[in-house]
């Protein structure tokens, strides 16, 4: 296609920004979380680690950190055979009801996150689950499913499902057919869908705040308390953590996915 | 007359369907019971206390903050969608006809922010914008200004964030949409002698205008369920509608009044989704989430 320069030049500078609007947030993270300052000033008058030291001494953010981690680790064990299972169901049977059935299991993507939250809380409180670490692994589960269902979905998209029908046809069961034959084909996906899950589930913020409390609180509910009250910058060690952590996780699940292409 | 064949198909046919139902009750009944029911309860609790109710619609109906932070919440949502569809357009076009190499590179760029999390951002936002913040501590080195600018605990900042989290959400369903343009059809226009703006609004820009839709519609919705960024950068004058929900909750104890905004919000939002798939298929919208 023609473009004429002027044009040209104005698309290049335009992209330029708004990419660098982009990505300045996690360019100024970093070395805000090295700096030796008291107060957040920029480009840091000094490096050092004092801000993770502040962050690993702190006993609360520790056990934040316990707490995000085993809930992290627990969502993905348990949301992801549940979504392999409904993705398999929903992708094998071409019944109408199906149709429906997948719909709803996207349903957290859908609904407005702060009504689901401020819903849970309530039937929390009702049955008790409010505070405690079963009822932020559940939470989470429900969260991340739709991430398991999705990737899944689109991986077994691409399986050919006569080959199961063939391993059926010479004499293995059902299951076995599923573990031998379908499961290593569709890995990549179901690896892809689990890490989702466990960064859904690291990042949660909002249906945290409503039902984690005492001892179970997550890191993302004691940073968002840090926030409102005060900028520390122990906050911005914490970030540099969990998004490096992110990264290497998104890194490893593309990477993954790419391979089975 | 059916034969025995065909009565073991069907039997075999209802018992393939129990199997599959089987294996996707679990997941159904964690969606169910965490979603649905919460759902359905607040539905209730808004329209039920002590028998039936309109009351609690009837506040927000009549009250004044209620007014003004829904009409806030819908302004923002807008200004945003608005600011997203005009940073987003050019990137997503500069993608699409880049050579490869750089179509990742700027792809890339736009999916990094993604993967780092709402609360860390809002974090940046915080420190780049407030008073003693990154910005104005450098519009103060140049002269640019005596006094700090008000960049945050404002509107300002809020949408500034939002916009952050949001963009993406508009970029790649135009992307995606791009790239399915056929360049013959960019070639053809040329070769009947429209320049290169002609063709594009001619030719491009209506082939794009799904994309435009999807990705609208994704950032308008997300933006009016926003809370985490109104909250920490809105400095607790910019009051959206979620927060609204929370504080009636966390504040008030005002159970029905929280339910009754919610299921307001839930209505707009599954109000938009419907309207919009009626021209597009749903799935391509929520497919870029």
């Amino acid at each position: 296609m023609t473009m004429s320069r002027p044009f040209r030049i104005t698309l290049v500078v335009t992209c330029a920004v708004v990419l660098l609007y982009l990505i300045l947030p996690i360019l100024i993270i970093a070395p805000m979380s090295f700096s030796a300052a008291r107060f957040l000033t920029f480009p840091p008058p000094a490096l050092s680690l004092r801000w993770y030291q502040e962050y690993v001494g702190n006993p609360a953010w520790m056990q934040s950190t316990r707490v995000t981690l085993t809930v992290a680790v627990l969502t993905v064990v348990i949301a992801t055979p549940l979504g392999v299972a409904a993705a398999y169901a929903i992708s094998q049977s071409k019944w109408r009801i199906m149709r429906l059935i997948h719909m709803t299991l996207l349903l957290p993507l859908v609904v407005p996150i702060i009504i689901t939250a401020v819903g849970i809380f309530f039937v929390f409180a009702k049955v008790g689950l409010a505070a405690t670490m079963t009822g932020l692994v559940l939470a989470n589960v429900m969260l991340g499913l739709p991430y398991v269902v999705i990737s899944v979905a689109a991986g077994l998209q691409s399986f050919d499902a006569t080959q199961e029908m063939v391993a059926r046809s010479l004499g293995m069961n059902r299951l076995r057919s599923f573990f031998v034959v379908t499961l290593p084909q569709i890995k990549p996906s179901v690896i892809a869908g689990g890490i989702f899950a466990f960064i859904s589930a690291m990042d949660e913020t909002i249906v945290a705040l409503f039902i984690s409390g005492g001892q179970y609180q997550p890191l993302t509910k004691r940073m968002f308390t840090a926030l409102r009250d005060e900028i520390d910058p122990t906050i911005a060690a914490i970030s540099t953590l969990m998004t490096a952590v992110s990264f290497m996780l998104v890194l490893i699940a593309t990477s993954r996915s790419k391979t089975s292409a | 007359m059916s034969s025995p064949v065909q009565d073991l198909s069907v039997l075999h046919q209802r018992r393939e369907q129990r199997l599959m139902l089987v294996l996707a009750l679990p997941a159904l009944l964690v969606i169910l019971l965490l979603v649905v029911l919460p759902v359905g309860w607040l539905a209730w609790q808004s329209v039920y206390h002590n028998g039936f109710t309109l009351e609690n619609y009837r506040r927000i109906w009549s009250e004044d903050i209620y007014w003004r932070s829904f009409a806030l919440t819908f302004q923002i949502s807008l200004l945003v969608t608005l600011f997203a569809l005009l940073l987003g357009y050019p990137i997503a076009y500069a993608a699409s006809i880049a050579p490869r190499r750089w179509a990742i590179v700027i792809l890339a760029l736009v999916v990094l922010p993604f993967w780092t999390s709402v609360l860390v951002r809002a974090y940046a936002w915080l420190a780049l914008l407030q008073r003693t913040g990154v910005i104005n501590q450098l519009l103060r080195q140049f002269g640019v200004i005596d006094e700090p600018l008000p960049l945050v605990h404002n509107t300002f900042g809020t949408v500034v964030a939002t916009l952050h989290i949001l963009l993406p959400f508009m970029v790649l369903p135009l992307y995606a949409t791009m790239q399915q343009i056929p360049r013959d059809l960019m070639q053809a226009g040329a070769s009947l002698g429209a320049g290169p703006m002609l063709t594009f609004w001619r030719i491009f820009l209506p082939l794009s205008l799904p994309g435009v839709l999807a990705g609208s519609t994704l950032v308008f919705v997300l933006a009016l369920g926003f809370y985490i960024t109104p909250e920490l950068l809105g400095g607790g004058r910019t009051i959206m509608i979620s927060m609204l929900v929370s504080r009636n909750v966390e504040l008030y104890d005002q159970w029905g009044a929280a339910s009754a905004i919610g299921v307001v919000l839930l209505v707009a939002v599954g109000a938009i989704f419907f309207a919009v798939s009626r021209f597009i298929p749903l799935d391509r919208v929520l497919g870029q989430k």
